[in-house]
């Protein structure tokens, strides 16, 4: 309690230098939290939206189908098997059809993925009761692919696709919607049609690529030769993409963390060297060198300690209205799930950890200059000299 | 055993001490220190004793070894050969804990540049030697009090010692050693940076405090002022005792 109380009033004593180090620390630490705010806000927004708009909780797959191999797509197609069927008609199981075509915006060619999907489904979020409406053939096509092919709502397009058999047909379609949605995998380069539409288009009569499990779905593993693929498999890119941010994370972390400990380490080495007055009379009135060594380490350690204080008063309104307005993206496509505003999500976990962090490497760094303490001449130091 | 090397070493006069309890023994003390390739001899085959309540002072010029000895009392420093037994311990076999503890009970320290803690205040600096022993809290503050008492500084209680004049922070420093009524203590130089009326104040508070407590102190000094209240005079020279001499009557007491 002693050295507690002789390292707190000491460091306070010590007025600039003290500020100066807890301020360093306290930037680092605030930066810190706020970056991997940032990072598993986005990593949530990203998870959340991909099972909202794309995967759902899981997914049963046509055995041929590779989603980055699009060759795969002309024979990953099967009738949906009747151990699945339940599933399908009770909703917690939605067929989703594919195949390759071809659009003709303003007289241009781009190739692209014909995407069947049942109307009525309400496990992924793509507002295909839109697709609903009977007559010509209408689709649904997300903002991305809008923009790039210059197409509005209520505009008339050209579509050509290869049925089952490989022979190509063509006809004009209704962009019956646009959604938004900040993933671009079920976006870009994609139409989205009523699934019977679709399967009439290709002669494809009841059949489907892929399902879509909700939730509620109580199927885990392989089904009737479809094979299951859980959250984890589907997610694994963002998993891969948050995984790099937080090495990223790690070493600007690193660095400023280094600049930070570096000024304690600095702080403490000059303390050492102007103190050995001090430290000679620690001495003299009946501490041990062990003890004077355990009391500038602390001192060094409380700086983090205050650092987190201070962190918590100037950080905690500013981490709150990074929290309401978030951080603006900007506008380009990098093919990631991400919105136009990134929100942070400040995670017990990550606060504590960087406290931890801060605090166990400031107390590293303090004592190291300290140990020098106990090869110190006691009678040398109460003269103040080397 | 403590009569014989008394008498033997004491040139000026043999006395009775047979009634002397003695607090500090030297025997046969040796210190070495290495200085470029060689060796510096600061003390060498130094005996002496000290009885409990002495106003004693080493005296001798620069280099003769009264600041090594002092050290090696106050178990700050150690002997190359021989011993030093300070209120029973043998300070060559001390350690560290052990020497913490004799200097955090038993022994005072005052020094010619008051090494006063500058983030305390005067009432903090002198309570400090009572946290170290963890004296309870309403004993601390009659002891500081009282401490702060004789030395007249208790209206500067909370006072930085930056805020002090020389002559007050040696008077703090004075409190501070005495605060926790130790066996012994010992001054190197107390008056060196004070003028004469602030050295004798501060001397006469000293003796005052030897008499009524019966506190050994043990001076390193080579200041006539100090040699005037001195009851016992050790002269040093190239470390070893050149005379040892009791004063009757000191000249200002």
């Amino acid at each position: 309690m002693l050295v507690l109380k002789t390292s707190f009033k000491n460091i306070i004593g010590a007025g600039k230098r003290t500020w100066l180090n807890v301020a360093v620390l306290s930037f680092t630490f605030v930066i810190m939290v706020s970056y991997n705010g940032f990072i598993d806000g986005w990593q949530q927004e990203a998870y959340r939206d991909t099972e909202n708009w794309e995967t759902g909780a899981g997914q049963l797959w046509h055995p041929q189908y590779d989603r980055f191999d699009v060759f795969t797509l002309q024979d990953a197609h099967a009738a949906i098997p009747s151990g699945l069927r339940t599933y399908v008609d009770n909703g917690t199981l939605t067929p989703i059809l594919i195949t390759q075509g071809v659009i003709y915006p303003q007289g241009r060619m781009q190739n692209i993925l014909l995407k069947g999907i049942d109307p009525k489904q309400q496990i992924l979020s793509i507002p295909s009761q839109e697709l609903a409406q009977t007559g010509e053939i209408s689709a649904l096509i997300g903002s991305r692919m809008a923009e790039s092919t210059a197409l509005k709502k209520g505009d008339r397009v050209m579509i050509r696709w290869r049925d089952k058999n490989g022979v190509f047909d063509a006809r004009e379609i209704l962009i019956a919607g646009i959604f938004s949605t900040k993933v671009p995998s079920v976006d870009a380069g994609q139409l989205w049609l009523n699934l019977n539409t679709l399967r009439e288009m290709t002669g494809m009569p009841d059949e489907a690529t892929y399902f879509v499990e909700s939730k509620d779905c109580p199927l885990k593993t392989d089904a009737d030769g479809w094979l299951y693929k859980d959250i984890d498999f589907l997610t694994a890119d963002i998993k891969a993409m948050t995984d790099g941010n937080r090495v990223e994370s790690a070493v600007i972390f690193s660095i400023l963390m280094a600049i930070a400990l570096l000024a304690v380490f600095d702080t403490q080495t000059l303390s050492i060297f102007r103190r050995r007055k001090e430290i000679g009379t620690y001495i003299a009135l009946g501490m041990t060198p062990k003890r004077v060594i355990w009391l500038f380490t602390l001192e060094g350690t409380s700086f983090s300690v205050l650092a987190v204080l201070a962190g918590f008063v100037w950080g905690t309104p500013l981490l709150w209205w990074f929290g309401k307005v978030g951080m603006k993206m900007p506008e380009i496509d990098m093919n990631v799930v991400m919105g136009d505003t990134m929100y942070p999500s400040y995670e017990l976990s990550s606060i504590l950890t960087a406290i931890v962090l801060i605090v166990c490497l400031s107390a590293i760094i303090s004592y190291l200059p300290a140990r020098k303490i106990a090869k110190q001449n006691v009678v040398n130091a109460l003269k103040g000299k080397l | 055993m403590h009569f014989r090397k008394y008498s033997y070493i004491c040139t000026a006069k043999v006395y009775d001490f047979m009634d002397t309890e003695f607090v500090i023994s030297i025997d046969s003390l040796t210190k070495t220190f290495p200085v470029g390739g060689s060796f510096f001899t600061a003390l060498n085959n130094v005996n002496l004793v000290f009885g409990k309540g002495e106003f004693t002072g080493l005296v001798g010029p620069s280099g003769s070894g009264k600041t090594t000895l002092l050290n090696i009392i106050g178990s700050l420093d150690t002997p190359s050969t021989g011993d030093a037994s300070v209120l029973g311990h043998s300070i060559a076999k001390l350690t560290p804990k052990e020497s913490a503890e004799l200097r955090n009970r038993n022994i005072g320290f005052i020094f010619q540049s008051y090494n006063l803690l500058p983030v305390y205040t005067v009432y903090e600096n002198v309570e400090f030697a009572l946290l170290l022993q963890k004296t309870p809290v309403d004993a601390r503050r009659k002891a500081v009090m009282e401490a702060l008492e004789w030395v007249g500084l208790t209206d500067k209680e909370k006072s930085r010692p930056s805020q002090l004049s020389g002559g007050e922070c040696q008077r703090v420093a004075i409190a501070r050693a005495m605060v926790k009524r130790p066996a012994i203590v010992l001054a190197d130089e107390p008056s060196a940076n004070l003028d004469a009326k602030n050295s004798h104040n501060i001397l006469q508070t000293m003796r005052k405090l030897n008499k009524e407590l019966k506190t050994t102190f043990i001076f390193a000094t080579h200041d006539e002022k100090v040699m005037q209240y001195l009851t016992r005079i050790v002269s040093l020279r190239d470390g070893e005792i050149e005379k040892d001499s009791l004063i009757e009557k000191p000249a200002s007491c």
